[in-house]
Parts: structure tokens; C-alpha cells; sequence
């Protein structure tokens, strides 16, 4: 090391806390950093990618065949902002059922109602398809299947037996769809054969966008379209941005509170760097002075000062690397898996730009005050320290000494007005960290009453569903209707139960809405089993109906309108009296009681029955499991436990939001630590004074801590509404990641005696760091102190 | 005769490295005395004032002063002792620059707990006798040394200490404030303070002291009483 360096940090006296502190400091901002930017690259990355690839569809639109025509349809292609185009396909809504295939699945099994679109080949202007197995249908009696969901593969086949003949198709082949146009391809002249007499396929169009990021935009796009056929001609017009919400959802609903901390912890550690740099000129001024006159250059001076602040920070920039890609290994794993990819690291990318990003941003801040140490003039620099100085907020100093308080106390209050630019300073730390606890908390307190909303899909101890056909469906009875009517009499016979209702799930069409929809019908007083309430309220009478927020994005409805559900050719007009917070099936849940549904006549699917129960006081929960499923199995049914202990995404949410604030408030209590430490030193002789005249080791703390204690509690009145307005900001944004809205009290989580003891915690954080420097300015040897004159 | 207020016994004093500062040195002080420790520089004179004042600790041997062993003392027993028994001077003053005049001669008595308005009586009348009473509301930066000197004094005797320890009061004054400085220490010991004080400036110890004691390489090399007349 050079002679200059050795003396810089010589004169910084006892480094280690200052090293600590910028280490710690760039750990937090590298590791929040890395973790943001590692889920947002792989947020964006899997969906955004793979649809930029195939030009996915920003819209996919259904018309009517009656309504429109071919010259209304060519026309729509060149409306302004259409950027690229496909179709008309025509398309057909098919029931299927399995048949003969590899796959282990039961012959005869349902398929859920599937889009089959006509097309010739796999590529286009848009959606173009990419065949993950197989190959692309060129004859009669093939199908090729979206590989999104479904558990057919090639070889497989399909019946369809509500049509004449009840024809099979060959599954050829699997292909990609990443806007999901359809879930089965066959060729136009398959779907001749397979539309029903006196029946018209609809005609599906693909519309690209030039403006098509938000829901907004393709709203706009939807109503440019709407606009230009015949009025009421277009049936459906599905958005791409469901998907790739759902598809981004894992990750997605990570990267705003990750962010935020990101963002506080390089705030901080710019402020802690600058801090202790400046510290570090101010201590050795004279030193400075001295090396100059000896014939040191200003550059010479410059690179030593920013070099103490480089090492300490490559250090905290190389461990925040590792935590970062640590913490992320388990949430990307999650994502990875979601599609099929495996895990996927960090990009290396984003290591390289967050490295490169905290180093520079260390360098740039110590610069400031290593270019003031290298512009010190040496007469000045030799004199710092000879003349004392002035001492600023003398009156304010004066008024507080007035105040009837213990004299030391009164000394330690005024001591921040001596040095207002590093008391500013440390109030600032204290802010940030205050800022995340306060949004730490209310982030957990979310998470917490999120987690309850999302446990209210089981609102039970006990559930009793289909037992799964483990031997096959010749060993487990497959239950119908009528079993659905034997179970609930048992259950609500059983000794033992007590409240209970039975939810069961109905396919039916919503006016307006493309493809099917899934309505959760309830039997039974549900009220016990309600979900959390984003607004109005849950259904108390039938023709009610409560949807989630996803729902209402989609079809543009509102709490208080009516939709109609729509099977068998009749309706059954629902009004919309709450919005609940339910995230299954990307919100699109309708839930409302069975009553409401009578007009429809709409089949319950017997596998989607669950009888919902709740057991009396002091019940025996394994005998009543017993006694309960011996009495269902021959109906084809089992009870079961299974409420989880916890949802693991919000577990590593929770997890990761206690670490990023634990180390927020580790660096801004270090903050405190290494200014009042700065301060002893500097006052090292008024304290030796002070002794001299009687101070007791126990005043001296007192001194030092109030000297803090004003400053902490500053900072918590600020932090800790700033943490709140960041809470709002943030869990909101989560929220929308994951396509829902939150319940009220997922947000007004603070409350009094929570923000009273939050704006405490900032005066706990700068006493916890002024503790050490304050056993020390009590320890410090009199006589010693007194010689430093 | 009345009994001693300081008793220092075979006190030896080692720093880190060099040799001993005081080295086997015996002392007894009587109240009412004004004893002046001389010696050249680095004699080991502002090490036994410190010892005496609870400051450092002797390396061997025991101070006692007013019955109290200073040398076994905790720190907050130590706070105690300074604040109740003894006042210090010092060359260069040790007044706090950013308190004011009266403010810096309040402080040991607020840190004692007495309320401010007592204190502020007592403070008054300090000032008052010492002849420094305009400048209360004053800055210490703004007076001259010898009025600074004399503010220490003040805020030295608020507690009415036992023992005066003053260590070179004149070290950092020009003639003419010396000779004010040492008028004030002669009329205090002329009243019944016990003073100490360490000096090179004999013109203060022919003045002020009724015995003076002379140390070289941390022993007393010589030991005056003086009379009442010698002065
Ligand atoms: N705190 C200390 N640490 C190390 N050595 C010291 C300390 N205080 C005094 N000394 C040494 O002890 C000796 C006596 O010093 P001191 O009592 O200050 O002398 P005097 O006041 O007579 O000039 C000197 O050699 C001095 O260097
Ligand atoms: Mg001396």
C-alpha cells in the first residue's frame, strides 16, 4: 500500500466499523438489486419471449358467421393501429371425450368443452405455431392439440360423441400456442365434417397491435375493432394479457416489494458511503494538510480516498452477489418449473450490470468528498483544529439547556444542532431504515391477510371430495348426481358435524365472454364459508352472484351490474353484488348458490363436488374421519384434512422481506454507529472536560444516547409515513401481478399502537447504534483526553 | 495540628513505556495549605495532580483524600469525588466554547443536581467576587485569557470543594493576567481554600504558596514550609 494510503487510513482511526458499515451497506443494495433484477429479467423473459417469437396474437377475436362478412372482416385488417393480422379461421366449441390412448387416462373420460380451429399450417403473420411433438395435420381424422394443459399425447385419440356418427380424430401432434388461439387444430375439411347439421363454425381473426401493453390499450384495440364490423357481430375478443399474467404471476408478484428494497438500500448505501468518506476527510484534515506540504498531488489524494471506499465495497458487491443468487435460486425454481424449463440462475447479465452499477455508484459518491480532500488548500488543511470552531445553533443549544432536565440530558439534546449537515445525515440513515421496517411489517401484515384470503378455499377442518380413481374406474365408483345427493345426507347426519354446505362446479357460457366459464355453485348456508370481500359483499339470496377481480377485468363489469349465464340455449341473469378475493383459475370463478342456476339446468360435474365441513366442539377429527369415510365410500366419495399449514410463496415472500429489512436496519443502526462514533472522537476532549468536572460514567451515556435520541425519533415520524405510502404503493402492485385486487384489510394494515411503536423504532435503531460509541466515550481515561489538546 | 487532606503513600506511576513519571513519592497535604509543586518539565508535576484528582490511577501505593482512598475508586465513585470534593484548573482553560460564561460555571453543579435557579444564585455571587459578572452571557472565545482563567476558577469553586487543583493557571497568560490570576489564588487560600497547584512560575509560588515541594524524575527533591511573613 502506498506511504498515502497507509496515513489515510491511519487517520480514520479505528476502521473496522467504517469497512463494516460500506460492506454491509453494498451487500444489502448488490443483493436486493441482483434478486429484483434477476425476477424481473425472468418474469419478462419466458412469456415476452416466446410471444415476440411467434408474433402471439395481442387479441383473438371470435365473429359471428351471420353477421359479418368477408369484405367486413378485410376491412378490419387495415384499420390504423393493426399492425399484422390472421384469419378468418373458422372455429367450433367441442365436447370430447378419451379415447383409446397411451396415456393412462380412463376411456370415456370428459374433456372440458375445447376451441378447434381450422388451419392449414403452422405459420402466419401472426401465431406462429411451433410443433413441440409430432407434426401438423394433413388429412381427415387428425387433430394436433395445444401442448398448454393438455394430458393427451401423440397417438391418443379423441371421441365426439354428441355429433352424428360420433366421430374420432388421431392426435398427430402437439403445438404451442403462447397466446393459447386454440386448443385443437385440425384442417379446414375436418371442421366441415365436424360442424352439425344446420350449425355455422365462427370465424376466429389474430390481430397484432402497435399499442397493446396494457389492459387500457387493448381495450382501445378491442373497441377500434368492435367498431368497425355490423353492431353485436363480434362474439369474443380474448386479450393476450391474461396469459401473460398468469404466466408471469410467480415471479412477477415478487419483483415490486424487491424492487422497493432495492431501491431503499442503494439510497442507503450511496448516503452510508458518502457518510463515511466524508468522515473519513473530515478526521484528517490536518493529515492531509501535512502530506501536501510534503508534496503529495491533490490526485494522489483523491485515489486514496476513493480507493478506502472501493475495497470495503467490492467486498459487500461480491457477497451480495452470492446472497442474491442465492435467494433467488428458490423463487426462480418455482417459475422454472412452472414452465418446464428447470432452474434457470440469475443471468449473468444482470450480476455483471448490478456489480458494475454499485462499484461505479461507490466510486461516484466517495468522490465527492476525495475531490474536496484533494482541493483542500494545505494552509487551511494545517490549520483545522488550532482555531475551535464556532459551534453552530448556539441559541437553540442555549434554549434547550433552560428546560428543566437532567443537565446531561439537556447537553446530548443539543448536541445535534453543533453539526447540522451530519446530523441531517444520520437522519436520513435512521429515515431509510425506519422507511423499511415500517413497509417490512406492513408488508408481512399483507402477506398474512392474504395468505387467510387464500386458506378460505378451505373454510372447513374436514372436506369430502371424489376419491381419486387410483385402480382404475372398474375398483373406485365413480359418483353421479344422485351419490351427490346420498353424501350430503350422510354428512349431515354424521355425529359429529357441524355447520357444512356443498360447493360443486357447473360449465356454462357469460353473454359477452368468450369460451366457457366456470360458475361455483353453492348448497347449504355458505355464509361461514365466505371469502375475503375486496368490495360490496357475498351473495345472501339466489340471483346473486360474486365474482372475482379478475372477472371483472375481463368482461369490463362492475359490482351492482348484471351478467347473464348462458347453458343449453337458455339464461340466467345474475347481479354482481361483491367482488371476492379469489386468485383459482385467474379469478374467473362466478360463485353464487345453486337456486340461481335452476333456470339452466346446467349439469354439476360430479368430480368438482366438495362438501364443505365443520366439525361441533370437542369432535374427534381422525375418528370422525373414519366414521365418515367408510359411511361415503361407496358413493364415491372421502373425507379429508387438508387445509395447509402455510403457502410456500408467501413463506419465501415473508422470508425474504425479514432479511432485506434485517439488513436495512443492521447498515442504518451501523450508520448511527460509525457518525457517533466520529462525534465522540472529535469532542474526545469535551468529554475528558465534562469528567473532569463530575460527570458520571452513567451521564455520559445519557448524553450520548440523547444526543441520538432526538434524531431517531425524527426519523421515525418521517420513515414511518413514508413506509406507509411505499406499503400502498407496493402491495397494490403485487396485487396486480397476480391479477387480482386485494381485500381492504390487506392494506389499511397499520394501525395506531403499530405506527406509534414503528415511529419508536427509529429512535430504537439510532440508541441501539449510538450504544457502543457511548460505553466508549464513558470508558475513555480522563487524563488521556484531557492531553489531547 | 489537623489531620492531613491529602495522603499519598510510596505512590509509583508507569506509562505504557519510558521510565516511572513518579517513582516511590510520600505526600501529605493539610487543609488550609497552598502548596505549590514545582520541577522542570516532564518531573512528573501534572501526573500527581492527576492522581490526586481521581484522573488516572497510581501504578503503586494509595491516595487518600478527605479520608477517601482515590486510588480504589469506581468510575461513578470517582464522578462523585470530582463533583463533590474537588474543583480543577488547567492551563489552557477547558472551558466548553459553545457553552456560555455562566452556563460553563453552572455545569458542575447541574451535573450534581442542583436545580438551575440555586445554581444560578450561587453562580452569581461567584462571579460577582471573581469580577466577571458582565460577561455571563458571553462566549468564552470572546474574553481575554486572563478573564477566561478566572471563568474556570469560578466554575472550579461552584461546588465548594474541599481542594483547589490548579496545573500551570498561568502557563497560557501574558504578565499582566498572571498577576490578576494570582492575586485571585492568593486571596482564595487567604480565605481557608486548600489549593495544590502545579507551576513553573515562581513569581506565583513566592505569591500564593505556603510550601512548596520541587520534584525531579518523579521525586520530591525538595520540601519548603514557608511563613506567613516569607510571602
Ligand atoms: N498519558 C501518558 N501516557 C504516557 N506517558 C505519559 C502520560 N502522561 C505523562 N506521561 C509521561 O510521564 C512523564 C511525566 O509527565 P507529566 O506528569 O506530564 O510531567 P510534567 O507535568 O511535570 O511536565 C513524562 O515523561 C510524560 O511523557
Ligand atoms: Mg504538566
Amino acid at each position: 500500500m502506498s506511504v498515502l494510503g497507509k496515513v489515510v487510513r491511519a487517520g480514520v482511526g479505528r476502521r473496522r466499523v467504517q469497512t463494516l458499515v460500506m460492506g454491509l451497506t453494498t451487500m444489502m443494495a448488490v443483493t436486493a438489486a441482483v434478486l429484483g433484477g434477476g425476477l424481473l429479467a425472468a418474469a419478462d423473459a419466458s412469456f415476452d419471449q416466446g410471444f415476440a417469437r411467434q408474433h402471439g396474437a395481442h387479441l383473438t377475436v371470435q365473429f359471428d358467421p351471420a353477421g359479418t362478412t368477408d369484405a367486413d372482416l378485410a376491412r378490419t385488417v387495415h384499420l390504423p393501429g393493426v399492425t399484422a393480422a390472421a384469419g378468418p379461421y373458422p372455429v367450433l366449441s367441442l365436447a370430447s371425450d378419451v379415447g383409446a390412448n397411451t396415456s393412462r387416462l380412463p376411456v370415456g373420460l370428459h374433456n372440458p368443452p375445447m376451441a378447434f380451429v381450422a388451419r392449414d399450417g403452422t405459420g402466419g403473420p401472426v401465431d406462429d405455431l411451433v410443433l413441440t411433438s409430432g407434426r401438423w395435420v394433413d388429412g381427415p381424422g387428425q387433430v394436433v392439440l395445444s401442448d398448454h394443459n393438455t394430458p393427451l399425447g401423440v397417438g391418443d385419440r379423441l371421441t365426439l360423441p354428441a355429433l352424428p356418427g360420433a366421430p374420432a380424430l388421431t392426435v398427430v401432434g402437439l403445438a404451442r400456442s403462447v397466446g393459447q388461439s386454440a386448443d385443437a387444430w385440425v384442417t379446414p375439411a375436418e371442421l366441415a365434417a365436424l360442424t352439425a347439421p344446420g350449425a355455422a363454425p365462427g370465424r376466429e381473426m389474430l390481430y397484432r397491435f402497435a399499442e397493446a401493453a396494457t389492459n387500457a390499450q387493448v381495450g382501445a384495440d378491442r373497441a377500434a375493432l368492435a367498431a368497425a364490423v355490423p353492431p353485436g357481430s363480434m362474439t369474443s375478443a380474448a386479450s393476450y394479457l391474461p396469459i401473460k399474467v398468469t404466466a408471469d404471476k410467480n415471479t412477477a408478484t415478487f419483483v415490486p416489494f424487491v424492487v422497493a428494497f432495492a431501491v431503499i438500500g442503494l439510497a442507503m448505501s450511496v448516503l452510508i458511503i458518502g457518510i463515511v468518506v466524508s468522515g473519513a476527510v473530515g478526521a484528517s484534515t490536518r493529515r492531509i494538510g501535512i502530506l501536501k506540504a510534503l508534496g503529495f498531488t491533490p490526485e494522489q489524494v483523491v485515489r486514496a480516498y476513493v480507493g478506502q471506499a472501493l475495497i470495503p465495497a467490492t467486498a459487500g458487491t461480491v457477497l451480495g452477489l452470492v446472497l442474491g443468487n442465492l435467494a433467488a435460486l428458490p423463487v426462480l425454481a418455482r417459475a422454472g418449473e412452472a414452465f418446464g424449463a428447470g432452474v434457470r440462475p440469475v443471468a449473468p447479465w444482470i450480476d455483471l450490470a448490478v456489480a458494475a452499477g454499485a462499484l461505479a455508484a461507490t466510486a461516484g459518491t466517495a468522490l465527492v468528498p476525495a475531490l474536496r480532500a484533494g482541493r483542500l488548500r494545505t494552509v487551511e488543511a494545517l490549520s483545522v483544529g488550532r482555531t475551535p470552531s464556532a459551534g453552530r445553533g448556539r441559541a437553540v443549544r442555549q434554549l434547550l439547556g433552560r428546560l428543566p432536565l437532567p443537565r446531561a440530558v439537556s447537553l446530548g439534546l443539543a448536541q445535534p444542532f453543533a453539526r447540522p449537515g451530519r446530523s441531517a445525515t444520520m437522519v436520513a440513515a435512521v429515515v431509510l431504515g425506519s422507511v423499511g421496517v415500517t413497509f417490512g411489517v406492513g408488508l408481512a401484515v399483507s402477506l398474512n391477510v392474504v395468505e387467510d384470503g387464500m386458506m378460505r378455499r378451505y373454510p372447513g377442518l374436514v372436506v369430502a371430495q371424489p376419491l381419486p380413481p387410483i385402480d382404475g374406474p372398474a375398483a373406485t365408483h365413480l359418483p353421479d348426481a344422485a351419490d351427490l345427493r346420498a353424501v350430503a345426507a350422510k354428512v349431515a347426519a354424521q355425529p359429529g358435524t357441524g355447520r357444512s354446505f356443498t360447493i360443486g362446479r357447473s360449465t356454462v357460457g357469460v353473454a359477452g365472454l368468450a369460451g366457457p366459464t366456470t360458475v361455483v355453485r353453492y348448497d347449504g348456508d355458505s355464509s361461514w364459508g365466505a371469502y375475503r370481500m375486496v368490495s360490496g359483499h357475498w351473495f345472501d339470496g339466489p340471483g346473486q352472484a360474486v365474482v372475482a377481480s379478475g372477472f371483472l377485468q375481463a368482461t369490463g363489469t362492475h359490482v351492482g351490474e348484471t351478467i347473464t349465464l348462458t347453458a343449453n340455449g337458455r339464461g340466467a341473469p345474475l347481479r354482481i353484488v361483491g367482488e371476492d378475493f379469489d386468485m383459482d383459475e385467474s379469478g374467473m370463478l362466478i360463485r353464487t348458490e345453486s337456486a340461481s342456476l335452476a333456470a339452466l339446468d346446467a349439469e354439476v360435474d360430479p368430480m368438482s363436488a366438495e362438501f364443505q365441513i365443520d366439525l361441533k366442539p370437542g369432535t374427534d377429527l381422525n375418528g370422525y374421519l373414519d366414521a365418515l369415510g367408510a359411511s361415503l365410500k361407496p358413493n364415491g366419495f372421502g373425507p379429508g384434512s387438508y387445509r395447509p399449514p402455510f403457502n410456500p410463496t408467501i413463506l419465501s415472500m415473508d422470508a425474504l422481506a425479514a432479511m432485506l429489512t434485517a439488513m436495512l436496519v443492521a447498515v442504518a443502526g451501523l450508520g448511527v454507529l460509525n457518525t457517533v462514533l466520529l462525534d465522540t472522537r472529535e469532542r474526545v476532549h469535551d468529554l475528558g472536560v465534562y469528567k473532569a468536572l463530575g460527570m458520571s460514567p452513567r451521564q455520559t451515556v445519557a448524553m450520548v444516547l440523547t444526543s441520538v435520541a432526538g434524531i431517531g425519533l425524527l426519523a421515525g415520524a418521517v420513515g414511518v409515513p413514508l413506509g406507509v405510502a411505499l406499503q400502498r404503493y407496493v402491495v397494490p402492485a403485487m396485487a396486480q401481478a397476480a391479477n387480482t385486487r386485494l381485500p381492504a384489510d390487506a392494506l389499511a394494515v397499520y394501525h395506531l399502537p403499530t405506527l406509534v411503536a414503528l415511529v419508536l423504532g427509529g429512535l430504537v435503531i439510532a440508541t441501539a447504534g449510538a450504544l457502543l460509541p457511548a460505553g466508549w466515550a464513558a470508558r475513555t481515561r480522563t487524563a488521556t483526553a484531557l492531553r489531547t489538546e | 495540628m489537623s489531620t492531613p487532606i491529602i495522603t499519598v503513600r510510596d505512590v509509583s506511576k508507569t506509562y505504557d513505556e519510558g521510565p516511572p513519571a513518579l517513582a516511590g513519592l510520600d505526600l501529605e497535604v493539610r487543609a488550609g495549605e497552598a502548596l505549590a509543586v514545582l520541577g522542570p518539565s516532564g518531573s512528573g508535576k501534572s501526573t500527581l495532580l492527576n492522581l490526586v484528582a481521581g484522573l488516572d490511577k497510581p501504578s503503586e501505593g494509595s491516595v487518600t483524600v478527605d479520608g477517601l482512598r482515590v486510588d480504589e475508586m469506581s468510575e461513578a465513585g470517582l464522578a462523585r469525588y470530582r463533583r463533590d470534593r474537588i474543583g480543577m484548573v488547567f492551563q489552557f482553560f477547558n472551558l466548553l466554547d459553545d457553552l456560555t460564561v455562566e452556563d460553563n460555571v453552572l455545569l458542575p453543579a447541574q451535573l450534581a443536581g442542583m436545580s438551575r435557579p440555586v445554581a444560578r444564585r450561587r453562580a452569581a455571587e461567584l462571579l460577582e467576587r471573581l469580577g466577571i459578572d458582565r460577561h455571563v452571557r458571553a462566549f468564552p472565545g470572546r474574553l481575554s485569557g486572563g478573564e477566561r482563567q478566572r471563568v474556570a476558577v469560578a466554575r472550579a469553586l461552584m461546588n465548594r470543594p474541599a481542594l483547589l487543583l490548579a496545573d500551570e493557571p498561568t502557563g497560557a497568560l501574558d504578565s499582566a493576567s498572571a498577576a490578576d490570576v494570582r492575586e485571585l489564588l492568593t486571596g482564595l487560600n487567604a480565605d481557608g481554600q486548600t489549593i495544590v497547584l502545579v507551576t513553573h512560575d515562581t513569581a506565583l509560588a513566592q505569591a500564593c504558596a505556603s510550601r512548596t515541594i520541587e520534584l525531579v524524575d518523579g521525586r520530591i527533591a525538595r520540601d519548603v514550609l514557608r511563613t506567613a511573613a516569607a510571602r
